[in-house]
């Protein structure tokens, strides 16, 4: 396969940054599109100028590292992660644009490389369970319905990528709290802050810059673990109930 | 590096701080102008009993609530309450609208969409239609500051007036805004039960999605029904 | 910066580098002649010394089954008060390190945890599918802490201490306690209460898991419970920073340096004591399931400071992963080995039939070589055996899939009879992601034509020597995880790595790191202390080295001729001749890194090329030691087949009498040779006695 690749260089934080455009032959089909990446860097290295920089690290689509804008999708045109997205997804002699993630609460730092850590200080804020090490009963003294364990587990499947903020036109957290807030919500042990927890992640996420949500639905096309908007309806309702709860 | 927010505030004060809470207030004003809305298309539909029907209705409109409530009373009721929801979803619309802003200043070169329906990514532009048509609207109907064609004590009249061929761009204005309704009105209801949490599955979802096309349907259709039969003269 | 447009030229093509395919040559022009007795082949050819014999001196007398308990109360205790004053370093944040900062900073001591990648909750660990063992004996069907330990050391081939495998049986119930208290969504029964399976050859249900993403769901759990300490400021989180060297001052661990691998600051940072808790390091063979960014830098560079080096050639080959497609890949998958409880494997009968259409094979024509050669345990054989099999059937020719050379690399795992047996709902509950993850990367369907495996490297029980405090030998310097050498012998059981991470993160280390801390506050030291600036020159002096060289050759071209080195000699079978090659190889390749390697951009910002070259630059000094302690270890253990140690059908054969003891290695200098301490194994719970699943 030949393709043309439109690919974001931006030196650093302050730079503007612009698209530059590679040509790649010798692409297979069974490539993964980041080592179309490690290609094009070996060949850019090769000729003396600097490789991309681009994040992936267990490159199975679970560590949630990788994350491209591919042709102005979200992890491209396949609902998966950009490190399980492979070539054959694609036609010979395409042209691909590659962006990084772009939201003002993640920072680009360079080229594809943005900045997610706000993701970690919505969870630090209240997205956990308060148990001190040795604190805990016996794991069967609470059972769990299968049909809420099931849901809670689905809702865990979250891999923290930023694709749904990437896809949301309102650069909306909402999916990623919704995940984590409908895991920990639907089990026994999360009830006790629930209402707590809910609004402390909430404000984290106004106060890190993301958008508000206006249930548009971009962000769970693109979640390549298939959380559905589900989450967020629920995310709503527990705010709203916190408020109620008035205390 | 920004930090975690530490805030004092009991938590039900700071989740009427946020977004959500924001999108709520949208939600709550929006179901009220879909209520307003449905009344009024009903109201409207009367044109088609003749114009005693039409104008004992306005009346009633009116004597709604008498003699506890003085002449008008009711109404003003509702228009009170009508002009507080208006300025509060407006206001949650802008606070919302430049927060998105703010959260993306650098575009996208390109930038596909893959599940966002025309209705929803036309909601803004398609609000602020639907203000500026509320605007003429009442400027022509309910102050009449604007006449078009003439004023009559009746209200009947009033309509028939406003819809004659001669004067066709009006008809054109409201079938317009007609449309703009509609698409408000489909994403505006799936929205708001979604913002509500009603929507936890697969088939609410779905449900809150036919409700929310049935109703623009209805709506708009109904509204634009009997200005078409005075348009074309059946309703004189 | 303005659009540009720039013609690329195909990939170089790495210089010659030993292609897997050949079979290891007969003879070795390169390496040394040996007409030396082979037992100590080693040392005869001057590869390494002999040094005295290591112990570990903490774990208490006394019965087995009450040594943890005495150590946990004997072990002092630090003041409340007095923990705020002292400060641990925790290099790593997976599974092991994420819930020992966690647990620590929850003590209230004051913790600094750093990791390479831009948040804690993305270490390897998260990659774990399979499960974690625990003897709950949910399932009473004969479970107990003490089949846990047995089975782990007879697992490990009796190369483990028995006195930490006790430990980590015992506490693997707390364990579980722990995550689900955490709302870690572990797979439920009907009732609610939770599922096992069994798991790895193990004849007990005793796996605890979460569909096929249990580390991910663990490790959540644990990054929670860190995010929640970080929040409570007990914790200070580095992310993107690479640790590059151990600061060690009067003989004490005391710190470490640090890039940030944004900005590109080398930083220096002191405490009272340092864990490393960084991972495997099985990318040193270029190809493996691990992460991208897995490393051995962190333990490599403790090495060189000092610390022993346990088994470094200990690693397990993982029996069902996604072959190979092409030169360009970078990384296996591994597919849950969950897999062979419903999966049959095959390979035609005749050569001739590889290349056909699977389904084409006739069922006579297919060998299930596993059922066959091992009629009691069939698909379920222990990894390696499972392993070794599949590239026996590989290299006499009737291995199936794409030839990458003139060479078939796979065999079938077949689901035909478990989709006629269970229905295509059944197995699309049980397995339906990990049948999606094969689709998805090979783009066949799973459901109509045989999944293709093969054996990849997986997980590395060699690490960073540690006692029972799981101290190394440098005081102060605490090692967890994979990253040390312990608890798993030469092959660990599925399911245990996750047990262990989380065993030594949340229950053992927060108990004997006190009894090290009780004796602190250690003297301050100051970042002007000799020790401290020889480590901050030393890591500048490396980059800058790496960077000034400019050569011909790209960081990666270097590690994938290391990978093929490893692989081909260092990997499921290994011998005399073969391994003497490697080392020279590997020397060869060293000497032309540091001639030869480019290294482009600058150190004052994010770069990745020159991240990849320390990285490199240390594998390929690791490569050599596995190989000096493959060579010395002339037995077939664990994972390993030695050819000069098998029995007369050929089956992996173990020489008790010999290497009973675990392989220390100390860093012998820059020019010297490594020096191999030995610690002797005692079995006073479990008898030795070869392994057989015939
Ligand atoms: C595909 C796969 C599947 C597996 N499945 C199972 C299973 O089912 N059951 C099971 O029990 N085990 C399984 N294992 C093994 C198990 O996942 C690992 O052994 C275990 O998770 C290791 O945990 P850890 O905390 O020691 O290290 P890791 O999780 O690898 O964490 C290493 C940490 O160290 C940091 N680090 C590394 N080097 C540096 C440095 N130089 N500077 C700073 N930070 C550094 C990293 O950022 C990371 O935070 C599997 C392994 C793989 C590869
Ligand atoms: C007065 C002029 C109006 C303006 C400026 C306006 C503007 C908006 C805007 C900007 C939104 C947010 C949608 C988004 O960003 O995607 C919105 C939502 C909504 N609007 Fe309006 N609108 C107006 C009138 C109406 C009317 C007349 C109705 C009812 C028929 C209505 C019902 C709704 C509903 C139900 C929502 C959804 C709230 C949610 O997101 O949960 N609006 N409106
Ligand atoms: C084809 C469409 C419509 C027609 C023909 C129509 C017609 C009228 C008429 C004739 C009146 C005057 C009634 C009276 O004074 O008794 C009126 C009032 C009003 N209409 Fe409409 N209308 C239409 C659509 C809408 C829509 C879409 C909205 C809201 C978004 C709306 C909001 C109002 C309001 C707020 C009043 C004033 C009520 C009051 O305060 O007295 N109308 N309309
Ligand atoms: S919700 Fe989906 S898209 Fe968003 S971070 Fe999680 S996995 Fe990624
Ligand atoms: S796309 Fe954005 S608007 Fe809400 S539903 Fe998803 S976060
Ligand atoms: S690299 Fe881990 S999800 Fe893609």
């Amino acid at each position: 396969m030949k393709i043309t690749l439109k690919v974001w260089r931006q030196s650093g934080p302050k730079d503007s940054g612009g698209l530059a455009t590679y040509e790649l032959d010798d692409i297979t089909e069974d490539m993964s599109f980041l080592e179309v990446l490690d290609v094009l860097n070996e060949g850019l290295i090769t000729s003396g100028e600097e490789p991309v920089a681009f994040d992936s690290d267990c490159r199975e689509g679970i560590c949630g590292m990788c994350g491209l804008m591919i042709n102005g999708s979200a992890h491209g045109p396949e609902v998966t992660t950009t490190c399980q997205l492979h070539m054959r997804s694609f036609s010979d002699g395409e042209t691909i644009t590659v962006e990084p993630w772009r939201a003002d609460a993640f920072p680009v730092l360079k080229d594809l490389v943005v900045d997610r850590s706000a993701f970690d200080r919505i969870i630090q804020a209240g997205g956990f369970i308060s148990v001190n090490t040795g604190a805990a009963p016996d794991a069967h003294a609470v059972p769990v319905p299968k049909e809420n364990a099931d849901k809670a587990f689905a809702s865990a499947a979250c891999i923290g990528c930023g694709a749904c903020v990437a896809a949301c036109p309102n650069a909306s957290g909402m999916l990623f709290m919704g995940a984590k807030v409908t895991h920990l919500g639907l089990l026994p042990q999360g009830q006790p802050e629930r209402d707590a927890r809910v609004v402390k992640m909430v404000n984290q996420h106004d106060h890190e810059g993301f958008g508000g949500c206006t249930n548009i639905g971009e962000c769970a096309a693109a979640c390549p673990k298939e959380i559905p908007m589900d989450v967020i309806s629920q995310l709503n309702k527990d705010l709203r109930t916190a408020m109620q709860h008035g205390r | 590096m920004r930090c975690v927010a530490t805030s004092t505030l009991p938590p039900s004060i700071q989740a009427r701080r946020t977004t959500i809470a924001m999108k709520l207030v949208m939600a709550v004003s929006g179901s009220l102008f879909v209520l307003f809305v449905i009344a009024h298309m009903y109201g409207n539909l009367k044109m088609f009993g003749g114009q005693a029907a039409y104008d004992d209705y306005a009346h009633h409109l009116r004597t709604l609530g008498e003699p506890i409530a003085p002449y008008s009373g009711v109404l003003w009721i509702i228009r009170v309450v009508l002009l507080g929801s208006v300025l509060a979803h407006i206001y949650s619309a802008f606070y919302l609208w430049s927060r998105a802003q703010g959260a993306r200043t650098t575009k996208y070169r390109m930038k596909k969409a893959a599940a966002a329906t025309i209705s929803a990514r036309f909601m803004r532009w398609g609000g602020v239609a639907l203000l500026l048509f509320l605007i003429w609207h009442i400027l022509q109907f309910t102050t009449r500051t604007i006449n078009v064609n003439g004023s009559h004590d009746s209200p009947y009249d009033n309509y028939v007036a406003a819809f004659q061929p001669s004067v066709w761009w009006v008809f054109v204005i409201y079938a317009l805004a007609m449309v703009a309704l509609a698409m408000h009105i489909r994403h505006g209801v799936w929205s708001a039960t979604q913002t509500l949490g009603w929507t936890g599955n697969v088939r609410a979802r779905r449900r809150a999605n036919t409700l929310a096309i049935t109703l623009a349907a209805v709506v708009s259709i109904g509204f634009i029904l009997p200005a078409v039969f005075v348009l074309f003269g059946v309703i004189k | 910066m303005t659009d540009t447009i720039t013609e690329i030229p195909v990939a170089p093509t790495a210089p010659e580098a030993p292609s897997p395919a050949a079979p290891p040559a007969p003879t070795a022009p390169a390496a040394p002649v040996f007409d030396v007795p082979l037992e100590n082949a080693g040392i005869a050819h001057g590869l390494y010394r002999d040094g005295e014999n290591i112990s570990d001196t903490k774990a208490p007398p006394g019965d087995i089954q009450s040594k943890w308990t005495t150590r946990q109360f004997e072990a002092a205790l630090v003041n409340p008060a007095n923990r705020r004053k002292l400060t641990v370093i925790v290099v790593g944040t997976g599974l092991a390190g994420g819930s020992a900062c966690a647990t620590l900073g929850e003590a209230g001591y004051n913790v600094k945890a750093f990791c390479y990648q831009d948040s804690p909750r993305r270490a390897h660990s998260i990659a774990a599918q399979g499960g974690i063992n625990a003897a709950k004996n949910y399932k009473e069907d004969g479970d107990s802490t003490y089949r846990l330990f047995y089975d782990t050391v007879k697992g490990g081939d009796f190369r483990s201490r028995e006195s930490n495998v006790f430990r980590l049986a015992s506490v693997s119930t707390n364990i579980i306690d722990q995550c689900v208290a955490q709302g870690v969504p572990f797979a439920r029964e009907y009732g609610g209460l939770l599922d096992n399976r069994s798991f790895g050859g193990v004849q007990v249900s005793r796996t605890f898991y979460a569909r096929g993403q249990t580390g991910q769901q663990l490790l959540i759990g644990a990054y929670q419970a860190l995010e929640r300490q970080i929040a409570a400021g007990t914790v200070e989180m580095n992310t993107r920073h690479e640790m590059l060297e151990l600061v060690v001052v009067d003989g004490r661990a005391r710190g470490v340096i640090v890039r940030d691998m944004v900005s590109g600051k080398v930083e220096t940072h002191l405490a009272d004591a340092v864990v490393l808790a960084s991972g495997g390091y099985g990318n040193v063979f270029y190809l493996s399931t691990n992460a991208m960014g897995c490393n051995v830098t962190a333990t490599w560079r403790a090495h060189r400071q000092g610390a022993y080096f346990g088994n470094p050639c200990y690693t397990q080959i993982h029996p069902t992963c996604i072959p190979v497609s092409g030169d360009h890949q970078s990384k296996l998958t591994l597919m849950s080995e969950s897999l062979r409880n419903d999966g049959r494997i095959w390979v035609p009968k005749n050569r001739e039939d590889c290349g056909k259409d699977p389904r084409d094979i006739a069922e006579e024509d297919r060998d299930y070589y596993l059922e066959r050669i091992y009629p009691a345990f069939g698909n379920l054989v222990p990894r390696d055996i499972a392993s070794r099999q599949a590239k026996n059937v590989c290299d006499d020719g009737r291995g199936v899939g794409p030839a990458i050379g003139d060479f078939r690399r796979g065999v079938y795992l077949d689901f035909t009879d478990a989709l006629q047996r269970m229905s295509a709902e059944a197995v699309a509950e049980k397995y339906g992601n990990l049948l999606d993850m094969y689709q998805r990367i090979t783009g066949e369907n799973p459901y109509e034509v045989p999944m293709r495996i093969y054996p990849a490297v997986h997980y590395t029980m060699g690490g960073l020597w540690v006692d029972y405090d799981l101290q190394s030998n440098i005081p102060g310097l605490f090692v967890t995880g994979e990253a040390n050498f312990s608890d798993h012998g030469a092959n660990r059981l599925g399911a245990s790595a996750l047990m262990q991470g989380l065993a030594d993160g949340y229950f053992v280390l927060p108990n004997t790191i006190r009894d090290y801390l009780s004796h602190g506050p250690y003297p301050k030291v100051e970042e002007t202390d000799a020790s401290v600036v020889a480590a901050r020159t030393s890591v500048q002096a490396r980059i800058t080295k790496l960077l000034s060289i400019n050569g011909e050759r790209t960081v990666d071209s270097f590690h994938k001729e290391l990978g093929h080195i490893m692989w081909e000699y260092c990997g499921m079978e290994r011998s005399e001749t073969g391994l003497l090659k490697a080392v020279d190889l590997i020397r060869g390749l060293k000497d032309e890194f540091w001639r030869n390697v480019k290294v482009l951009g600058s150190a004052e910002d994010l770069n990745q090329s020159l991240e990849k070259a320390g990285r490199v630059a240390d594998f390929l000094e690791l490569g050599e030691l596995m190989c000096i302690d493959a060579l010395h270890r002339r037995e077939s253990c664990g994972g390993h087949f030695r050819v000069e140690s098998q029995t007369d059908d050929g089956e992996a054969l173990r020489n008790d009498d010999e290497f009973a003891y675990v392989a220390a290695w100390e860093w012998g200098g820059e020019e010297g040779m490594p020096v191999l301490h030995k610690e002797d194994l005692v079995y006073e719970y479990v008898h030795l006695k070869q392994r057989s699943y015939k």
